[in-house]
């Protein structure tokens, strides 16, 4: 298999749950580095705390395994540091826009090049099953047995208003278009975000009734489509799936150089 | 484009964990799980190395090799 060149195949079979989600995510997430056909030795990985995190073990980029909700905040030291580099920072809902959220906002309102991947699962996995930010109203968890009564963020919405110049969102039944989105969020100069549902067989959908893995991925298939599809005009309820946000702004680091030029004049 | 014919399915039965997606989302049904919750190939004259088995695949244990 040749996305076998870009694993450490030594830590496998890997930790997630049987049906994880986040496996998918790391497949196609390979795949797309194949297919830009990337040096190893030009990424890095950085990754915060969550069955999600632990993603940056399991490839043979230069990574860093941080602490919860920091990924973003490590991830711009490195940037600024070598920004010839190339950042992937994928994160789970909770350490991305939970403890993580601040980084978050801050992050894409100063457009900094780096591709953050927010993994989805609308639970704290690693924990046992606590609602996060995305679990949404109405949801259960271990921290709401009778309903949570949080409303959730929208993480399109939310990434588009804090300023992020590339916005996208897929999920895992959608493999294919994974692979598409982070090839090309990869390849935006900017800060680029992609939210990735991902379903967790183990706490999600097993406290909400919603079956495991595959009830999880039919119901991706099911309850998402094209952005501005007739089937969206035709049902609203769905969640859309593409690439909502796509402009050039000056980026962080650029602008950075800028101004030790200036001053060194 | 030309059609892709299958040469073989190689299964890594070490990672594979049978969750059991690759079998439900083949379109030609050509996989099933063992008597060990592990993914095999039943009806190989039928698979038309669609290769979505080995994209959705969680655990990188099926790859799909073509002529
Ligand atoms: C500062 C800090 N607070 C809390 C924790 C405990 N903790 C570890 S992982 C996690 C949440 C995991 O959920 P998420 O980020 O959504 O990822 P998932 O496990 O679902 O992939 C928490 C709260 C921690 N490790 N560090
Ligand atoms: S607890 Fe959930 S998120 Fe964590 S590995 Fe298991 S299925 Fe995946």
């Amino acid at each position: 298999m040749p996305v076998k060149d870009y694993i450490r195949e030594r830590f496998f079979p890997h930790i997630w749950c049987s049906g994880c989600g986040h496996g998918i995510i790391l497949n196609n997430m390979l795949r797309a580095v194949e297919e830009l056909d990337m040096d190893k030795s030009d990424i890095v990985m950085v990754s915060g705390i969550g069955c999600s995190a632990r993603i940056s073990g399991y490839v043979d980029f230069h990574t860093l395994h941080t602490l919860h909700g920091r990924a973003l905040a490590f991830a711009t030291g490195v940037k600024m540091s070598q920004p010839k580099l190339k950042l992937m920072v994928p994160m789970g809902d909770g350490d991305a826009l939970a403890i993580g959220g601040n980084h978050f906002i801050h992050a894409a309102r100063r457009n900094i090049d780096m591709t953050a991947i927010v993994m989805n699962n609308r639970i704290y996995g690693m924990t046992g099953g606590q609602f996060s930010p995305l679990s949404g109203y109405g949801t259960l968890a271990t921290t709401a047995p009778y309903s949570n009564i949080d409303h959730n963020f929208d993480v399109v919405a939310l990434a588009q208003a804090a300023g992020a110049s590339f916005v996208a969102r897929t999920t895992t039944f959608h493999a294919r278009q994974i692979t598409d989105l982070i090839k090309q969020a990869i390849e935006h100069r900017g800060f680029s975000v992609i939210e990735i549902l991902s379903q967790c067989p183990t706490y999600f959908s097993r406290k909400n009734n919603m079956g495991g893995q595959i009830e999880m991925m039919e119901w991706y298939k099911n309850n998402t489509t094209r952005i501005g599809s007739k089937a969206k005009q035709e049902n609203p309820q769905l969640i859309e799936r593409g690439i909502f946000v796509q402009r050039d702004m000056p980026e962080y680091c650029d602008e950075y150089d800028k101004v030790i030029e200036a001053a060194q004049k | 484009m030309a059609k892709l014919k299958l040469k073989e399915h190689i299964i890594n039965q070490e990672w594979c964990k049978g969750c059991g997606i690759c079998v439900h989302f083949c379109p030609k049904k050509v996989l099933a799980l063992d008597d060990n919750d592990k993914v095999m190939v039943v009806l190989p004259d039928d698979c038309i190395c669609c290769k979505m088995c080995e994209l959705r695949c969680p655990d990188l244990a099926i790859e799909v090799i073509t002529d």
